[in-house]
């Protein structure tokens, strides 16, 4: 099995990366941030209070020790708890990192549906009025600024047409019971149709939003690798054949040219899993972005080193997937020594 | 005739200018006949091949001519028509086994396809099919060789791949472009002589396009040769060989090394071939023909008979070609 043991040897050196990660974040908060004693007791509290609350939290021991004891918890699986919550760290990202997968995947399904029909259409018809109408999309995509289109969607399809909500993940009365977190599933679990339709409609404004910048990425990455692919000697060959154009683009063009774009896809997937802070916040959508940067502000490092660490940890298995994919699209790609 | 080109015209828009790649050339192919096209590269030989496929794609396209392949003029076809003749009736091998075949499908399902395309089989049916093709074309154990990706293969066993796909279907004609040049000389020899004997088995009409006399001498029952997108000299393969009339023709064998050749050094052809943006007004091969009139700078002869065969050069007839540029 060597593909076994090609997935084997990149989980193990996600040990080094997640060190490195751990390091960096934790200098990070306590050499830049404030410190969070005052923030948390409020400026009036007491100097001994805020002795016994720092010597209670551990951030009084010298910075590696501090770092040993946070390293130790995290073997335990235990992150710490949160400052202003007390709740365990683990459990505050659960409850808030369902919603952002959620949107991220949804975000990345609509940009790359979008995105590689707008490219693939572009390519063909390379420098007519719809290839100049899709990389205008493109362009208009790449920039701009999410938390103004998502601004612009609202006021139209909340404010003016009233046929979507501007915000939050469903209506709190139809909220299903908490089975993965994810209001899709769990509300088709329940066999709640009207939740689920619910919640999708909560969701369609922020995923595009959300997935309009991927899309224009995704859809100008496939028109080059498509114009590429077309022009390759293999196309002349299909279209040779007597199959149709339609054939020729889709079984040969389209799954050559996949290659690169699942890369793209993957890369994406995975800053938008990190949470989209702007989007999150546009939406009130109860994510993991816009928590965060919340925690940041407010020095809660227990909180923030989890997040990260997940974030790395879901970043590396992106792309883990992402070369996992390749070797089925290309056979071309092997993961083993001896052909490496 | 299985296929007859006539006034065949194809250019390229350029921004600068018109190229006519193809310029007015009009041949004809028999049933179960090989024709060779022979030129060097730029001499519109492969345009040419790439025409009766229909594959010219923009800035190129067809502007004068007619192509009928059993009577029908195919440049007048729709593209679904064309495409039903393509792969079935016609099919084509290219010059770059190593990049012809699609790298992330199966051999099995590249051949298939072309097969399930034109005739009406099941995917049983056409499987068998594949494997015959390829046991056919010479491909050691056919049934585990039809699993193998393209990059599992050699350029020769990748050509090999490309005639079973195109022969798949029993084609009436078979464009071959230069099918032989990125290969080995004693892959070559192999494939020469595969064509040569696949030709007899299903009786189709075999049109070679190459560069190389030597292929030529070999598998050629007639020759037809391509200057600047014009044909210089059109003969049956002994007549070209024994007594070639073209200066151009003739200095095209002379180049040709020879083992009982005494010469201490090739001769060659002087010159290079001209600027199709900015061709001589005369005849193309005018500058650099060592027999070159007054006349032959200012008009172009004409493609005339000559003692069964057929040559543009005013050594043979006075005649010139009517300005068809206005």
């Amino acid at each position: 099995m060597p593909m076994l043991k090609f997935i084997i040897k990149r989980l193990l050196l996600l040990i080094p990366v997640l060190i490195g990660v751990s390091i960096i974040v934790f200098v990070i908060m306590r050499v830049f941030s404030p410190d969070p004693a005052p923030i948390v007791l409020g400026q009036h509290a007491t100097v001994a209070a805020t002795e016994a609350w720092r010597e209670a939290n551990g951030l009084n021991a010298p910075l590696h020790i501090q770092y040993l004891n946070f390293i130790k918890g995290v073997f335990t699986g235990d992150f710490g708890t949160s400052y202003y919550t007390k709740t365990p760290v683990i459990r505050e990202i659960m409850a808030r990192f369902p919603a952002t997968i959620e949107l991220a995947v949804s975000s990345i399904i609509f940009a790359s549906i979008l995105g590689i029909v707008i490219g693939t259409v572009s390519a063909v018809k390379k420098n007519t009025v719809v290839d100049s109408a899709g990389m205008v999309t493109a362009l208009l995509g790449v920039s701009m600024p999410i938390f103004w289109l998502g601004i612009l969607l609202i006021i139209l399809f909340a404010g003016v047409l009233h046929i979507l909500p501007s915000g939050g993940r469903i209506d709190p009365l139809l909220r299903p019971d908490t089975v993965t977190g994810f209001y899709l599933i769990d509300s088709l679990v329940a066999g709640n149709m009207k939740a689920f339709v619910d919640a999708l409609r909560h969701l369609i404004l922020p995923t595009v939003a959300l997935g309009m910048y991927s899309m224009a990425i995704i859809a100008r990455m496939t028109r080059s690798t498509m114009l590429d692919t077309l022009g390759q000697d293999y196309i002349r060959t299909a279209r040779a054949k007597g199959i149709t154009e339609g054939k020729v683009i889709r079984k040969h063009a389209l799954r050559n040219a996949l290659i690169p774009i699942v890369t793209v896809i993957g890369l994406q997937l995975g800053s938008l899993l990190g949470g989209a802070v702007l989007t999150e916040t546009v939406f009130s959508w109860p994510g993991i972005g816009s928590y965060t940067v919340n925690c940041i502000l407010k020095s809660d490092f227990p909180v923030v080193q989890g997040v990260v660490m997940l974030v790395a940890i879901t970043f590396v298995i992106i792309n883990l997937v992402v070369d996992i994919i390749y070797a089925f699209l290309d056979p071309r790609i092997k993961y083993t020594r001896e052909e490496a | 005739m299985l296929l007859e080109v006539k006034h065949l015209t194809t250019e390229f828009h350029l921004k600068k200018g018109v190229v006519n790649a193809v310029d007015d050339v009009s041949f004809s192919v028999d049933k179960g006949e090989i024709l060779a096209i022979v030129g060097e590269s730029g001499s519109g030989k492969s345009v040419t091949s790439l025409s009766i496929m229909g594959l010219i794609s923009p800035p190129g396209r067809i502007a004068k001519g007619e192509i009928l392949f059993k009577g029908n003029d195919l440049t007048r076809l729709p593209l679904h028509e064309l495409q039903k003749i393509r792969g079935d009736q016609i099919s084509m091998i290219f010059q770059e086994p190593m990049t012809s075949l699609n790298p992330v499908q199966r051999i099995r399902d590249q051949i298939m396809e072309s097969i399930m395309t034109h005739m009406k089989l099941t995917k049983e049916e056409a499987l068998r099919r594949t494997v015959e093709m390829l046991d056919l074309v010479g491909i050691p154990s056919p049934e585990a060789r039809a699993n193998d990706y393209p990059h599992q293969m050699s350029g020769g066993m990748r050509q090999r791949v490309m005639i079973a796909m195109a022969l798949s279907c029993r084609p009436e004609l078979l464009i071959a472009d230069e099918p032989t040049t990125a290969l080995d000389v004693t892959i070559q020899a192999q494939i020469l002589e595969l064509l040569y004997s696949l030709r007899e088995k299903l009786n189709m009409a075999v049109l070679l396009i190459t560069h190389d006399l030597g292929v030529v001498a070999e598998a050629a029952d007639r020759v037809v040769v391509m200057y600047c997108g014009k044909i210089l000299e059109e003969a049956d393969v002994k007549t070209l060989f024994t007594s070639p009339m073209h200066p151009y023709t003739v200095g095209l064998l002379e180049s040709i090394p020879r083992l009982d050749d005494e010469r201490e050094r090739l001769s060659m052809i002087r010159g290079m071939v001209p600027n199709p943006l900015h061709m001589p007004p005369g005849c193309a091969f005018s500058d650099r023909c060592d027999r070159c009139m007054e006349k032959c700078r200012k008009h172009m002869p004409a493609l005339v008979p000559v003692n069964g065969s057929k040559v543009r050069c005013f050594l043979y007839s006075e005649e010139v070609e009517e300005d068809r540029h206005e």
